[in-house]
């Protein structure tokens, strides 16, 4: 009988001899797996998003609590004739099944590359044949998100090369293309591309298409699959480009959404905080760091007031972490750059109640406040991958530290050239003309090192945004003439027409509210 | 042999119909461009041109096939990136390069080289950059880009600057000092003044860091895609 478990012939098969520990039949098929897939395989076919939702958010949960806690899913093979073999349904059908054996097992070696395989399948179906689906958006961003999740798992897992037995190595020879990065990166871009999307959201802003007001499903009889993934590869690629360490790049693949507003990317939390985070992330690498109080802020707002309604959510741990990371992050953001104005009342108590001790700390600029800075960036950093091959001649050695050491330390270089700056701030915060050589003096160093300092303020302090514009991200700035220093308070900026203007627009809703309700 | 002659023409006119930068655009992750962008790498140090985009498209490449790095052309895009400051190109590069690659001893000059820009230390920066000619002379236009660089952080900083910290920043003295204050005097607005027996200061141009008052007017201005927003609604 055909399984789809190819590698069980292999001779002293490690995962074999599990398996068969384990004693579970992959082809056994509980009755509530039969009813599973035949209800969901009849509303896919009816485009019943709805209904979809509910079994793909909550029976597939429920049935995997109850059935497979600790084994897969029944294999694709076994169920199939339930949904009368229909091609893409087995496909959508093992993706659920691999990313089911991510979460809860530890895949082997030929288990990856089979997932690599089935995505590929899927993908070359819906970029290369008319898919006549509707899909809720959730689903369609964990596909990304999974995906280009079990990249980097791979990547992760083929840099630990120490351990690696002889077969494994003879696989990964043999499978080189698997979870290639070419081949991930490729995939991302064709749906982009093929999409057509960032001409749908130029053509929205016009008016001539809609696509966030109907959160990406199209409701004229179309497939909202295409689409919508495309929308959320470019949120992949920004993923896998952090992961890279390529921030610029990452952040352009990023710019058709714009993340000042509501769009598809918020419709679903965990592709809003992916976004965020990596979106905060990058902005704090290019130091940018305004920008990335400003996001981190927002999101951090954002899930504190909603957190409740997912606590439900196979998603709320994910959330909770990614939740603690982006505080880890808004603390570093504030330590080398404090706009504590730029923080709403509630995030900053947070911040202070999690981390207030140690932003303090970090001020002093002393060994032990690289250390900490050290350790939030570790705690707080995506998981960077190194996406070469190993060369297998050599003596075999673990590489897979080595994306993560190399942002590290190239981050702790940074701090350290920050590192007179809050000196000079806590000066500047209580003159408002002080002279060279008096400052100097307080400073202990001479006048030229002092107005060296000042220039590496000065230029720290102000990015060079995307489109090479200068931004000031000085909370305390100053100018000097000659040899007086004069400083300069930073007041905020208080976005009076922007206020009016979304005045106007909530006025207007109320308008039309009441004038319905006359009408009724 | 006449096989080839299809193919040729074929890339013959690839080259006219593309620019390197929509290739890039258009095959970001296409390992086959690896070599037009190290052309186009060399192409931008003899005709003193810059493409960000272009130089970290090949640094990825090289990121995702290691074998095929060529440590020159590396040497020269970090060059070029500590040429486009105070945009933070050169960060951005290293972030690709592996730690074992900065180890060499050419990209150890520039990483010193990168930091005595960060932190505004200019004299130790133009004596460090006089002991690596061999690395920076090669690239035509690196001393006026990090002249330009250190007028840039000047401006944002002063608005009246002894003459000799400007020599020292920009590291020209005596009568080219002199020739070149002129010639910023007639073209870029800078006001020569005579100091109170200490020597000249340099009046550099107004902007909004170095006069603040300059920044309140764009404060809070509204843009015209914000106001088209209400349209609907004032029609």
């Amino acid at each position: 009988m055909a399984t789809n478990y190819d590698y069980e012939e292999a001779p002293a098969n490690y995962d074999e001899t599990h398996r068969q520990d384990l004693g579970y039949d992959p082809n056994f098929v509980p009755d509530s797996v039969k009813s599973f897939v035949g209800h969901l395989y009849r509303h896919i076919r009816e485009k019943n998003v709805y209904e979809i939702h509910q079994m793909y958010e909550i029976s597939f949960q429920t049935l995997s609590d109850r059935l497979f806690k600790d084994t897969p899913w029944p294999s694709v093979d076994a169920v199939a004739h339930y949904v009368d073999n229909d091609q893409v349904f087995c496909l959508l059908y093992r993706e659920m099944w691999f990313r089911h054996l991510y979460a809860r097992l530890s895949p082997t070696l030929k288990q990856r590359i089979d997932s690599w395989d089935n995505y590929c399948s899927l993908f070359q179906v819906v970029l290369h044949r008319v898919v006549n689906m509707q899909l809720p958006n959730q689903w369609l961003w964990d596909m990304v998100d999974e995906f280009v999740y079990q990249f980097q798992s791979f990547c992760q897992y083929r840099a630990k090369m120490k351990n690696k037995s002889e077969q494994e190595i003879a696989l990964l020879r043999q499978y080189d293309q698997a979870w290639n990065v070419y081949g991930v990166l490729n995939y991302l871009q064709a749906f982009v591309e093929k999409s057509n999307i960032m001409q749908i959201l130029e053509q929205e802003k016009e008016g001539l298409e809609q696509f966030t007001a109907t959160d990406g499903y199209d409701y004229s009889g179309g497939s909202n699959v295409l689409k919508v993934l495309g929308y959320f590869s470019m949120v992949g690629l920004l993923r896998v480009h952090c992961l890279l360490g390529d921030y610029q790049t990452g952040l352009k693949c990023l710019l058709p959404i714009d993340i000042s507003q509501q769009g598809v990317y918020t419709s679903v939390i965990g592709s809003h905080i992916t976004t965020i985070y990596h979106y905060g992330f990058a902005n704090l690498m290019l130091r940018r760091y305004v920008e990335a109080i400003r996001e981190f802020n927002k999101i951090l707002l954002y899930i504190y007031k909603t957190k409740q309604f997912h606590q439900k959510s196979p998603q709320y741990e994910q959330i909770l972490k990614k939740n603690e990371q982006m505080y880890a992050l808004l603390a570093i953001c504030l330590s080398l750059c404090p706009q504590v104005k730029l923080v709403e009342e509630t995030v900053n108590s947070q911040l202070r109640e999690k981390y207030g001790e140690k932003m303090a700390r970090m001020q002093r600029y002393d060994d032990e406040a690289f250390a900490i800075y050290d350790e939030l960036f570790s705690y707080a950093c995506p998981k960077f991958i190194t996406p070469s091959a190993p060369s297998f001649e050599e003596p075999l050695v673990n590489y897979n530290q080595d994306a993560y050491r190399l942002q590290l330390k190239l981050f702790l270089y940074e701090v350290k050239q920050q590192q007179l700056l809050s000196g000079v701030r806590t000066f500047l915060k209580v003159y408002s003309t002080i002279s060279l050589g008096k400052l100097a003096n307080y400073m202990e160093v001479d006048e030229p090192t002092l107005r060296t300092i000042l220039l590496t303020y000065k230029h720290k302090t102000h990015a060079v945004d995307s489109d090479g514009k200068i931004i000031s991200n000085a909370d305390v700035d100053f100018y000097i003439d000659d040899d007086m220093i004069h400083v300069v308070e930073s007041k905020p900026v208080k976005r009076y027409g922007d206020y009016f203007l979304r005045q106007v627009v909530k006025l207007e809703g109320v308008i039309n509210d009441m004038d319905r309700i006359k009408l009724e | 042999m006449g096989r080839e002659t299809p193919k040729q023409q074929q890339q013959q006119q690839q080259q006219v119909s593309y620019t390197v930068e929509q290739l890039v655009a258009v095959n970001p992750y296409n390992p086959d461009i690896l070599p037009d962008l190290e052309n186009y790498v060399n192409e931008q140090v003899s005709s003193q041109t810059y493409s960000l985009d272009a130089n970290l498209c090949l640094l990825r490449l090289y990121q995702f096939e290691p074998e095929r790095m060529s440590t020159q052309i590396v040497a020269r895009i970090l060059v070029k990136a500590l040429m486009a400051m105070p945009a933070p190109d050169f960060s951005l590069c290293l972030f690709l390069i592996p730690e074992r690659v900065q180890m060499e001893e050419q990209f150890k000059t520039l990483i010193v080289l990168s930091h005595y820009l960060e932190t505004g230390r200019f004299r130790q920066f133009w004596d460090e950059a006089a002991k690596s000619r061999h690395i920076v002379e090669a690239v035509p236009g690196f001393e006026q880009a990090i002249q330009t660089y250190a007028i840039h952080v000047l401006s944002l900083t002063y608005q009246k600057i002894p003459r000799p910290v400007l020599a020292e920043a920009i590291n020209i003295e005596g009568l080219s000092l002199d020739k070149f204050l002129e010639h910023q005097a007639a073209n870029s607005g800078w006001i020569l003044e005579k100091g109170h027996g200490r020597g000249q200061l340099i009046i550099l141009p107004r902007n909004e860091f170095n006069h603040p008052e300059l920044k309140k007017s764009a404060a809070d201005s509204v843009p015209l895609e914000h106001i088209t927003r209400i349209f609907p609604i004032l029609g």
